[in-house]
């Protein structure tokens, strides 16, 4: 193993000397956030290469507008919360799902089949399923929808939020940071969408994307992949997660997700509206849109106005220890923005694992 | 958010499954891939298995499925 | 259908009359039958030869009551008797608080005080004096205890934070995260079904060994809630010198690492039942584990760090498996409620 990864810092250096000024790689899952913290690979990286946390996190990218939403329906006699642990401690206007646990009306499921069988268990209740996550997600939702529909539960809905990590990646390059030199992309999201699917970044912007699992040694030989393109001008789609990842990803998946669901454009918290990134039910299953089933309208996202800078690290613009509330006003204990909430969020991670200059909680 | 382990099916009744990871058991759809077996390794998220995986594949990628076999002569000891 | 009255627990059993009395002649004394007990006395009468008393206090609110690997009566005896044993005492007696909620089975309670019973007497240890309260159905989750525990500070043992100098190595008895990773499996909303199976014990015979056999012990503490993250955060802390660590060497079992992976968790930061780390002198850190592993329970004990000079904060540092480097944080105690 010790050998792999000479191998890998020797094709980083050579980058690092052919390109000549710092390089920018943007990892987009937050899952890979947390492993390059936890691996402590950024120790075994030369100075040249830095890396960039991306909009991967799915809690972090959702606006305020849905989670006031949800808070909302928690506080309805007639309404079962149904959610993954992820979302339970994101602040809203009012408390969060967790402050309203010992209602008893906000369960924690860990799939979207637990959450359709509480729909079941309770006919006297709505169960409304908060559907977060991207591509790696999505299917699970579809499947569990399609199932209530021949099930004929009328008792069951879904607050879609689930996001596309292609558009994001777009709307980066093109307007927000354009300073990425090479994406890491999710592991897991390719699984469902296919290392294909990147190629239209690649064409459009040349910029190298490589699929990398989360064992540290497919973070690092991923990077390496990455620099070993930059030495070479290149810009190409590869996968080093060759265990699960194929060029098609899984038909099958995709096909459940477009049975159900259809691209719609979608506000991404500290990124703004990007076209056609979420994903929206479709007609035929618009018995199941919670948003339908309450006469819910889009809200806008807000303004920022407390100072909490989510926005610029979700664009890989800043660091978090560059924000002014980081680890003052905003810790995990009690934060201000998605990215310190998250335990995936780049906040969470700088804070629960980055040195930190003062000491004291 | 991604968190998806490597899992092997122990029992499977249609599209229903249970899987074991390293002594963990729960359960999971195969929904999304209607070919696999009993005893295939697959990939399972938020309850549902995404992707088979190759045995051979598995050692060279996940740490802990190429230990196991080192541990394995002192976890029955551990645990017992 | 009203249940007898025999099988579940009353208010009145708490009241102090003649139910209360039932409970303890017919349930409690005969279980932890020892002289001291039977007297029922307001206050246990010790002899005990020194002038080093150790004495601590603890309860136990976990949930489940029941887990593969023990329950909240054995934990309650074992966690109290760590905390004397990582002082560097020999545990000698316990007091046993039980608060009951009413409508409690009486078939749970005798399993629990038979585990009480079961760990006091695997250990040498007596349950000398009690107490029986009873609350309303709703007022306490089937039951809490709480135990104190007296030992006897063994032989010219003296172990403190400012004992502790650059060089010294870190030890632990054993693998790591099997108690919080266990509880985390039985619990409702998370549940899933696991080989996994608390490492809840006592580790009195280890420290006690290490402690008799001359070996240079500066500092010992057993890695509870927070695991082992907060007990080796809160050294730096204290003494102001930080911990590097080596990832290679802490002792994991791969069914924890994977229920670990699977939630997304730390293993790090989780709860340990049967474990204790003492920082020994560099000289003595191979016996160390060499006595430990001469115990059922030690055969995982390995030297998993050495205290180093600060740079410019305190911190706890750690060498990766692939031979980075990152930084081991005091853990947030929220994610995991109700472990011990």
């Amino acid at each position: 193993m010790l050998e792999r990864i000479h191998k890998s810092q020797m094709l980083m250096d050579a980058a690092c000397k052919a390109v000549g000024r710092q390089i920018n790689i943007m990892e987009v899952c937050g899952t890979h956030t947390v492993a390059l913290f936890r691996n402590g690979i950024r120790a075994t990286l030369p100075k040249g290469i830095k890396l960039l946390s991306g909009p991967g996190c799915p809690v972090c990218v959702t606006d305020q507008g849905y989670i006031d939403t949800v808070l909302d329906l928690a506080d309805r006699d007639d309404c079962l919360i149904a959610t993954y642990g992820d979302m339970i401690r994101v602040p809203g206007k009012n408390g969060s799902l967790e402050t309203r646990k010992s209602t008893g009306n906000v369960r924690i499921v860990l799939s979207s089949e637990d959450a359709l069988q509480l729909a079941k268990d309770n006919p006297g209740k709505t169960v409304v399923f908060v559907a977060v996550g991207f591509e790696t997600t999505a299917p699970a939702t579809a499947v569990v929808v399609r199932q209530a529909a021949s099930d004929n539960v009328d008792n069951f809905c879904i607050l879609s939020n689930h996001k596309l990590v292609v558009p994001a990646m777009h709307a980066l390059l093109a307007d927000m940071n354009n300073k990425i030199d090479a994406f890491l992309c999710p592991g897991h999201v390719s699984v469902i969408i296919g290392y294909g699917a990147f190629r239209g970044i690649v064409e459009q912007f040349s910029r190298p994307c490589v699929v990398a699992g989360f064992e540290p040694m497919q973070i690092i030989e991923g990077l390496a992949e990455i620099c070993r393109q930059l030495t070479e001008g290149k810009a190409e789609v590869k996968s080093i997660y060759t265990a699960v990842v194929t060029e098609q990803g899984n038909k099958l998946a995709q096909d459940v997700i477009a049975e159900c669901f259809e691209p719609a454009d979608g506000y991404w918290r500290g990124l703004g509206k990007i076209e056609k990134s979420t994903l929206k039910l479709k007609d035929k299953y618009g018995q199941f849109d919670a948003m339908q089933q309450f006469g819910i309208t889009e809200t806008p996202a807000e303004e920022e106005t407390t100072g909490c800078r989510c926005g610029e690290v979700l664009c890989g613009l800043i660091d978090p220890p560059a924000c002014k509330l980081f680890g003052t006003k905003c810790t995990p204990e009690h934060p201000v923005g998605p990215c310190m909430v998250s335990s995936e969020g780049a906040c969470a991670a700088w804070f629960k694992y980055g040195p930190r200059e003062k000491r004291g909680q | 958010m991604c968190l998806a382990i490597p899992a092997r099916i122990i029992e499977l009744e249609g599209d229903r499954a249970i899987v074991d990871a390293m002594g963990n058991q729960f359960r999971a759809r195969t929904t999304l891939l209607p070919q696999v077996k009993l005893g295939d390794l697959v990939l399972v998220h938020a309850g549902f298995a995404i992707s088979t995986i190759e045995e051979e594949e598995a050692k060279k990628t996940w740490q802990l499925i190429a230990e196991i076999d080192e541990f394995r002569d002192t976890s029955n000891r551990v645990s017992g | 259908m009203t249940q007898p009255a025999q099988d579940r627990i009353l208010l009145a059993h708490g009241g102090g009359g003649q139910l209360s009395d039932q409970l303890i002649r017919k349930h409690i004394l005969p279980k932890l039958r020892n002289d001291t007990l039977a007297e029922l006395a307001d206050a246990a009468n010790l002899n005990l030869d020194s002038k080093s008393i150790c004495f601590t206090t603890d309860s136990y609110v976990i949930k489940p009551l029941f887990f593969n690997g023990g329950d909240i009566g054995k934990l309650a005896v074992c966690g109290t008797i760590n905390d004397l044993a990582v002082a560097g005492a020999r545990p000698a007696a316990l007091s046993l608080s039980l608060i009951i909620e009413e409508g409690f089975s009486f078939e749970l309670l005798d399993k629990i005080l038979d585990s009480i019973a079961a760990s006091a007497a695997e250990n040498n240890v007596a349950v000398v004096t009690g107490d029986t309260k009873t609350v309303e159905a709703g007022a306490a989750d089937g039951i809490f205890i709480n135990t104190a525990g007296i030992g006897t500070k063994l032989e010219g043992v003296e172990l403190g934070f400012d004992k502790i100098t650059v060089g010294d190595k870190v030890i632990i008895n054993g693998t790591i995260g099997d108690h919080g990773m266990t509880i985390l499996s039985q619990r409702e909303d998370i549940g899933f079904q696991s080989q996994l199976k608390s490492d809840c014990a006592a580790v009195a015979d280890f420290t006690c060994k290490l402690l008799t056999r001359g070996k240079n012990v500066r500092f010992m503490r057993d890695p509870t809630r927070g695991g082992l993250a907060a007990t080796l955060n809160e050294i730096t802390r204290q003494t102001n010198l930080s911990i590097r660590m080596n990832e290679n060497n802490i002792p994991i079992n791969p069914t924890v690492q994977a229920a670990a992976d699977m939630l997304g968790l730390d293993v790090l930061n989780i709860a340990n039942e049967g474990k204790f780390i003492a920082v020994v002198d560099p000289g003595d850190a191979e016996d160390c584990i060499r006595i430990c592993r001469e115990h059922p329970l030690g055969e995982n004990a390995a030297i998993i760090g050495e205290i180093i000079e600060t740079k410019d904060v305190a911190i706890v540092e750690m060498a990766t498996k692939i031979g980075g480097r990152r930084i081991v944080q005091m853990p947030y105690g929220r994610d995991l409620p109700r472990i011990c």
